[in-house]
């Protein structure tokens, strides 16, 4: 079982000029759900249908077991209907001339023996997918996650090797969506098929994935974990992707080894962390508190220290996202409880604070910053720098 | 107040542009039907000259439309879903015949095709003779009615949304099958009113068939053509059925047409 999670069933490997930048890309996957998340117009769907063969890279191999699907070297470009690839489209991209049924008739592999046996297999799949009832609809007569679930069983029905997701809930409203996403997380436990998600939402993902890929303009920036991601941001964009805090602000050395960081356009942060420069400071929701009122006496110019208006409050179970129109703004987690006994509501002046363990360093991607001792910052700052003159 | 009584006058002008325009086109169409009793129109129809110019006209009007669409079809889809060098040029040629007057058109196939025309040696040899057979009346129309076919063709594959035909390949269909099962069904409608307009303007093709397929009664005399030539016999009556008939079936080809452009989306 581990082996199996842990041979690449399917290698990607490819180069594609695209309209603003090149797609340059390589990574593997096993048995598994990988997402690949990025801003829109980073070059996600690119790789996805270059997978499926609906895009033909510059130059590239592609490798799904022990089928080569492209080698530019070797000029082997596999057609799309020769993949065994099952793509989810997303908005669906069912034919509107046939009806659910007939959709996921359409690419059953192996090829159905006869109607009965055919039939048989449809009402099995729709069956699965819980779509049973709606056998005779057209896809126009459906709502956005029966879509979903319909091209999910019509991808299923092909027999596919590897499962490629594009968007698939990005299109639904957010009730549908948190039930598609339970579902989905429950098809792919059973599919076991290595399967690529592409989202622009990192909500999306949370849950779905085992594995998390950055792709910004054409590169990827990080592979880990989601909780990967959240604990170390390879980049400003990975940090607020995740929903985190992240300031951009210019480092120096403060008394007693502590670096402070003047934020733009206002505010400090200290850390024990060294850097000089410009860089980026991450800190957690979750590290931040919330104090009622106004900076006390002196407190103004107190690192780790922001002050401003609640703009939103937002439960999400048992904790709460409270937006605070501090400059910069920032996000703070706080137990469900505490907004409550805070008297917190829209409107009312509370101060942040976080301890300076919270702070973590980010470089900014494409500048350079200058470190006095080698932190990870700067290892990672000088490779982001490397890419931007390549680029 | 001024500005009412401008107001007024363009509403009044517009009224009366339509009337004209109305009456115009209508009491011409309505006339070829009340000129003469029903009851001799009928026996008109029954003469040996309609019965042959209907059935030459059914005959080449058939297999022009089918030539159009068998070679029609792949062009338009080409041309429809695909951006490539020198595509506008062979559109533009394509399009041509629209605007070419058919009698211009009927010289230019008598210059290819004819005895002394450009491959007149080369058909000559093989002893195939295409003026003045009913093989050139087919040529004749499929010449003019081309277009109206390609046209609404290229339109209704263009608007097929490609992510079927992709959607379509990763399901394991090669590109014929994709082509059959999802991209014609889609563009049907467009592909059906093409389909419909081009047999309209084939059967009623007169210029370039009298020039390159001749008169023949029985041969090469179409509807059209037989009109003509008992027009110019002063058989006046046998003129107006005949037209009648032409009148009926346009009208019904074009109610066809617009019910099938204006079914929405399945």
């Amino acid at each position: 079982m581990t082996q199996d999670v842990r041979e690449d069933a399917l290698s990607v490997e490819l180069r594609h000029k695209l309209r603003r930048f090149e797609l340059d890309v390589r990574f593997a996957l096993g048995r598994e759900t990988l997402a690949l998340v990025g801003p829109s117009g980073a070059g996600k769907t690119s790789v996805l249908r270059a997978i499926a063969g609906l895009l033909r890279p510059d130059s590239g191999r592609i490798v799904l077991g022990d089928l080569v699907l492209v080698d530019s070297h070797r000029h082997v470009r596999l057609p799309p209907e020769d993949r065994a690839v099952g793509m989810v489209f997303q908005d669906g991209a069912l034919f509107p001339h046939l009806t659910v049924a007939k959709n996921v008739a359409y690419g059953l592999r192996p090829r159905p023996r006869g109607r009965r046996d055919r039939d048989q297999r449809v009402t099995a799949l729709l069956e699965r997918f819980g779509i049973a009832s709606l056998a005779k609809a057209r896809p126009v007569e459906i709502s956005g996650g029966e879509r979903q679930r319909t091209a999910l069983a019509r991808a299923v029905g092909r027999s596919p090797r590897v499962l490629l997701l594009d968007e698939p809930l990005s299109a639904l409203d957010s009730v549908t969506k948190a039930q598609v996403s339970r579902e989905l997380s429950r098809w792919l436990g059973e599919l076991r098929l290595p399967t690529i998600l592409v989202s622009h939402d990192y909500g999306d993902v949370v849950g779905l994935a085992d594995r998390v890929l950055v792709i910004d303009e054409g590169r990827l920036i990080q592979d880990g974990t989601v909780d990967d991601l959240v604990r170390a941001p390879a980049s400003p964009f990975v940090a607020a992707f995740t929903g985190g805090n992240y300031f951009a602000g210019e480092a120096q050395a403060g008394a007693g080894g502590v670096t402070e960081v003047r934020l733009e356009p206002a505010g400090l942060a200290a850390t024990t962390a060294r850097a000089h420069g410009k860089i980026g400071v991450a800190v957690d929701p979750w590290a931040i508190a919330l104090v009622p009122g106004g900076p006390g006496e002196g407190e103004a110019a107190r690192p780790n220290t922001l002050t401003g208006p609640v703009v939103q409050i937002a439960r999400q179970g048992g904790s709460v996202r409270v937006s605070v129109g501090s400059v910069p703004p920032l996000t703070a987690e706080i137990p469900a409880e505490r907004v409550a006994a805070l008297g917190l509501e829209r409107g009312t002046l509370v101060t942040a604070r976080w301890a300076p363990g919270a702070v973590r360093l980010v470089p900014l991607s494409g500048e350079k910053s200058r470190t006095d001792s080698p932190t990870d910052a700067s290892v990672a700052s000088a490779d982001a720098g490397g890419g931007a003159a390549e680029a | 107040m001024i500005r009412r009584l401008q107001r007024g006058a363009a509403a009044a002008i517009t009224v009366i542009a339509a009337a004209v325009l109305v009456v115009f086109i209508g009491l011409p169409l309505l006339a070829v039907f009340l000129r003469v009793p029903a009851g001799t129109m009928v026996d008109q129809l029954h003469s040996q000259i309609a019965r042959d110019a209907l059935r030459v006209s059914i005959k080449t009007s058939l297999v022009a439309l089918a030539f159009i669409v068998l070679v029609g079809t792949p062009v338009a889809h080409l041309l429809g879903t695909k951006r490539f060098p020198g595509r506008n040029v062979i559109t533009t040629i394509l399009e041509l015949p629209l605007v070419l007057p058919p009698a211009v058109a009927g010289i230019a196939l008598f210059a290819a095709f004819g005895r002394m025309g450009l491959l007149g040696t080369q058909l000559h040899a093989l002893h195939i003779r295409l003026p003045f057979t009913w093989i050139a009346v087919v040529m004749a129309q499929a010449f003019v009615a081309m277009p109206f076919f390609v046209r609404q063709a290229i339109a209704g594959f263009g608007s097929v949304d490609q992510h079927y035909v992709g959607a379509s390949r990763t399901l394991g269909a090669g590109p014929t099958r994709s082509f059959f099962r999802i991209e014609v069904p889609l563009a049907g409608k467009s592909l059906t009113a093409g389909a419909t307009l081009a047999w309209a303007r084939a059967l009623g093709e007169f210029g370039a068939t009298a020039l390159f397929a001749g008169m023949l009664p029985g041969v090469t005399q179409t509807l059209p053509l037989a009109i003509y030539s008992e027009f110019s016999a002063t058989n006046f009556d046998s003129a107006l059925a005949m037209s009648a008939l032409l009148v009926a079936v346009s009208f019904v080809i074009l109610i066809v047409t617009k019910i099938l452009l204006q079914w929405r989306a399945v």
